[in-house]
């Protein structure tokens, strides 16, 4: 019953972890669009070579509507009619960026592989070891690959079991996840193997 | 089984307004819908709610919130849509350049961030970018050289593997295994965002359009279980991942208009008319959220969005006809060829090995596409160069045109100019990158990992089409004295402009691998946002299907299916032979009796009893047994259990028997019926229509019409 509350906590838990993380990275964007960094807003032009003048890019930090040739480009090189001809070839473009997301976002998700990756280690190689000191060695058989996948707790009935006379955290946990292989287990039998619709 | 004494006997009304029974009427997975039962359900509880409103302040404020469950759903999923998206096209383009170099002044910008804070200002170092250190640089302190390349190459492949390495082995672990159960869990979720950006990252030839569509589906379910109205009914649920289902393909083109298509041509089963403003509302508010995001520093939704507006003349026509016709073939030949792989993949030994699997094909690509400046880029990028016209600045190789020194043009309107060296470089190493492009494809997508085919094919169909634009741009110059150009194509004007090609030949490509229609044409003009380019899209969408419909009526989804042998009845397949029911109908002679309850003298262990020696899910009640065929025993003699009735009245009973079970509640009163005259056509058609269960037998009969293995549909 416990291990019911437990695995429903889990999932609430999750659910509402999922969320808030997604809804503080759209916050975190909102803000960052709120309060742009200097260098992240540009007109940048760039001019190609033209009779004597040498090309040359220009940057300015200026609105999108006065992002043009003779707003941007200063000093202008050329004088009097030329200066039309010359504008002509160069070629401006509005930019912005929002450095703060970047960043933020990349280290969010950083952070969630490298939390991922623990579970993962976790999972692979303390987990074993764990249940031999609380069960002993001689529940962890390994069976053979079915359909390629690994199936690392093939008895997982006898560990349910004997793991319902000792009540703490940890085996609670065990537990709800052992139902839950046995269960993935049973439906792939099923499914899979005698061409059956669960019932 | 509900024990017998917890049931009453009382009057009629009370049936109506009890809950129903627990577990009953929830689906497992690999069950069909019952789409009228669920539509009831839902007619029920709307209007019980709308008659309890009336009571009280309380009742009409919970009526209102019903109502509007429904668009907060709508409003939380497109939210949620946008950010993951928004956070896996960043996290892509910062780990693809990963595999080349990194950022010394701030580790998490990618190539083209990086760049941007540089301060170089001269013409010549426009492209130069001291703050980005490829590898080679930074390890080694070379950047020319034959020690330096090798050292990028080594780099390049150690980190795709790394990446793939990784993916496959967060699924493998953390989901248990490949066949997913709770396939649009939270778990899912979150592992199938984190691997596809590692997957696409580590330059395999795949898209992250389709894994798109299952994160929205994800989001969507887990919205949908928040509020009752959706987490009980499995009929509005599915509407839910329809519309979830067009705010996926919104943000992975920036098309809302194109994912409500979408979801409507590929992916829905029943998609009423109020779904369809519900999805459109979803994809909007998705497109939204990705745009506030900003993911690719210019306020669009895609890498590759083109703004050019020059004009096609009728005859290039013939050139996008010719696209089309390239597209319907390397349709059917993926098809055919993937499918094939994947059947070798089920029935020998190579299935058993997927990581090992994803590790060589990721070597393999890695090894072969480096050399090639056009597959080492991501795939993304290849195609926006590529849809991208050529300007007087670009420095690309493939826009290394001989430019005449006294043009006086504006820079959007440049003439055509005869091709330089670097753009016949570009054209083989593009042939070679076609090839290796279709072929690698064939064996990466249908690999255990999240792979879309989107990107590759529109890959495939641009390098095709940019190859034919340059031809017939530089046959134009070269030869402007021809009658074909002579009346549209005036020497020192801009007559042809080899992006479109490109933007032709990917949309007949995609078109011709997944037979979609009016979707795709949709997707592409959103994607250009050039309403010019219309019929030359149309043209060479609509010849695309034609001729890969002229190889086999299967596009790559349904083939999948039908491969994995879902029991699924495809609504755009027709049923052309000239059968009756009573061919498919059981039992035939020589079978054993139907299994029947009866209305009232049945008990419970008798039933028990009949459920576990068949398979069937759902058996005929009748009034006695004596009303079949053949005439059974009356089941004599009451045993100790209690009796099962399924009239309105309890059967008169001995005074000492135990309380009789009631269980009219799951009886279906009013079952569809077919005559065993009635023609097969006709009961396929009500089946698909109207969405019935227990139509598997169905699916096998029309296996046998079509002389495949009946046994190949494997749910009994």
């Amino acid at each position: 019953m416990a291990s019911l509350w437990y695995g429903g906590l889990l999932r609430l838990g999750s659910g509402f972890s999922l969320s808030c993380l997604a809804l503080s990275v759209l916050l975190f964007a909102q803000l960052t669009g709120a309060a742009k960094n200097f260098e992240d807003v540009r007109c940048k032009c760039i001019c190609p070579p033209y009779k004597e003048n040498p090309g040359h890019i220009y940057n300015k930090n200026i609105s999108q509507k006065d992002c043009d040739c003779l707003h941007v480009v200063e000093p202008m090189p050329v004088r009097g009619p030329d200066v039309e001809a010359y504008c002509l070839r160069c070629e401006c473009k509005y930019e912005e960026r929002s450095s703060v997301t970047i960043k933020v976002t990349i280290i969010i998700y950083l952070s969630i592989l490298g939390l991922l990756l623990l579970y993962m280690v976790y999972l692979t190689l303390v987990e074993p070891i764990l249940k031999r000191r609380l069960f002993g060695h001689s529940q962890l058989l390994q069976s053979d690959d079915d359909v390629g996948d690994h199936q690392p707790f093939a008895n997982a009935h006898d560990v349910l079991a004997r793991s319902r006379s000792r009540a703490n955290v940890l085996n609670k946990v065990e537990y709800a996840q052992q139902r839950w292989k046995l269960q993935v287990q049973e439906q792939r039998k099923s499914v899979f193997d005698r061409h059956v619709v669960l019932s | 089984m509900v024990s017998a004494g917890a049931m009453s006997t009382s009057g009629n009304l009370m049936d109506f307004l009890d809950e129903p029974f627990p577990d009953v009427g929830t689906y497992e997975d690999f069950h069909t819908i019952d789409w009228l039962r669920e539509k009831s359900r839902d007619t029920d509880r709307h209007r019980k709610i709308t008659s309890k409103s009336k009571e009280s302040i309380w009742e009409f404020i919970k009526s209102l919130l019903d109502a509007w469950s429904g668009w907060v759903v709508m409003l939380l999923i497109g939210l949620l849509a946008g950010t993951l998206a928004g956070v896996i096209d960043l996290a892509v383009d910062w780990m693809t350049d990963l595999k080349e170099g990194v950022c010394l002044s701030a580790f998490w910008y990618s190539h083209e961030q990086c760049c941007w804070t540089s301060n170089e200002t001269t013409f010549e170092d426009r492209d130069k970018c001291p703050l980005w250190q490829k590898w080679s640089e930074l390890l080694l302190s070379q950047s020319e050289g034959a020690s330096a390349y090798i050292l990028n190459y080594l780099m390049y492949i150690l980190w795709a593997l790394l990446f793939a390495f990784l993916a496959v082995s967060l699924i493998k672990t953390i989901l248990s295994g490949f066949i997913i159960r709770g396939y649009l869990g939270k778990w899912t979720l979150l592992i199938k965002t984190v691997t596809l950006v590692l997957v696409v990252s580590s330059g395999l030839s795949l898209g992250k359009e389709g894994p798109l569509v299952h994160v929205a589906c994800c989001c969507g379910n887990f919205f949908s279980s928040l509020f009752s109205k959706y987490s009980k009914n499995e009929g509005k649920r599915r509407e839910v991942l329809s519309a979830a289902a067009a705010a996926g393909v919104s943000v992975a083109f920036g098309a809302p208009i194109g994912g409500v298509l979408f979801s409507l041509e590929e992916v829905s089963y029943y998609f009423p008319l109020k779904t369809l403003w519900r999805s459109f509302f979803a994809a909007l508010v998705a497109a939204f959220t990705l745009r506030s995001i900003n993911p690719f520093g210019n306020s669009r939704l895609v890498l590759f969005y083109v703004e050019y507006h020059t004009p096609w003349y009728m005859a290039e026509l013939f050139p996008f006809i010719l696209l089309g016709v390239f597209g319907g073939l390397w349709g059917t030949l993926f098809t055919r060829c993937n499918i094939a792989w994947c059947r070798r993949r089920k029935t020998t030994r190579l299935g058993k090995y997927p990581v090992l699997e994803v590790i060589v094909v990721t070597a393999i690509t890695a090894i072969i596409a480096y050399p090639n400046p056009y597959t080492r880029q991501s795939t993304s990028e290849l195609i926006s160069e590529l849809f991208n016209d050529c300007g007087a600045l670009e420095s690309s190789q493939l826009c290394d045109y001989i430019n005449d020194p006294n043009m006086t043009r504006p820079v959007d309107d440049i003439p055509d100019r005869p091709a330089g060296v670097g753009v016949y470089t570009a054209m083989w190493q593009l042939a070679l990158a076609l090839i290796f492009k279709i072929v690698i494809t064939i064996f990466t997508f249908g690999m255990k990992i999240p792979s879309g085919l989107f990107i590759p094919s529109m890959a495939v169909g641009a390098m095709a089409g940019r190859m034919v634009g340059i031809g017939v741009e530089q046959l134009a110059y070269h030869h402007h004295d021809w009658i074909i150009f002579r009346n549209w194509c005036r020497p020192g004007a801009d007559c042809v402009t080899p992006g479109l090609y490109a933007m032709v030949g990917a949309a007949a490509c995609l078109g011709g691998v997944t037979r979609m229609t009016v979707s795709l044409v949709v997707i592409m003009f959103e994607l250009t946002g050039g309403l010019e380019y219309i019929v030359p899209l149309m043209a060479a969408a609509v010849t695309s299907k034609w001729v890969a419909d002229a190889f086999g009526k299967e596009g790559i989804y349904e083939a999948h299916i039908h491969l994995n042998g879902y029991p699924f009845l495809d609504v755009k397949d027709e049923f052309t032979h000239r059968t009756l029911a009573t061919d498919v109908m059981r039992p035939r002679r020589g079978e054993p009796p139907l299994s029947v309850l009866t209305q009232d003298s049945m008990t419970v262990e008798d039933v028990e009893t009949l459920i576990k020696e068949t398979d069937y899910n759902g058996f005929p009640v009748v009034v006695s047994r004596d009303s079949e065929q053949n005439a059974r025993q009356r089941q004599e003699g009451i045993v100790s259990n209690s009796i099962m009735y399924f009239t309105e009245e309890p059967p008169e009973l001995p005074a000492n028997s135990p309380h009789p079970l009631k269980l009219r509640r799951i009886l279906n009163l009013s079952p569809f019926t077919v005559t065993d005259h009635t023609p097969m056509e006709t009961v396929v058609d009500i089946f698909r229509k109207l969405g019935l269960r227990q139509c598997l037998d169905v699916l096998r009969h029309m296996a046998q019409m079509a002389n495949q293995d009946p046994e190949s549909i494997m749910f009994n």
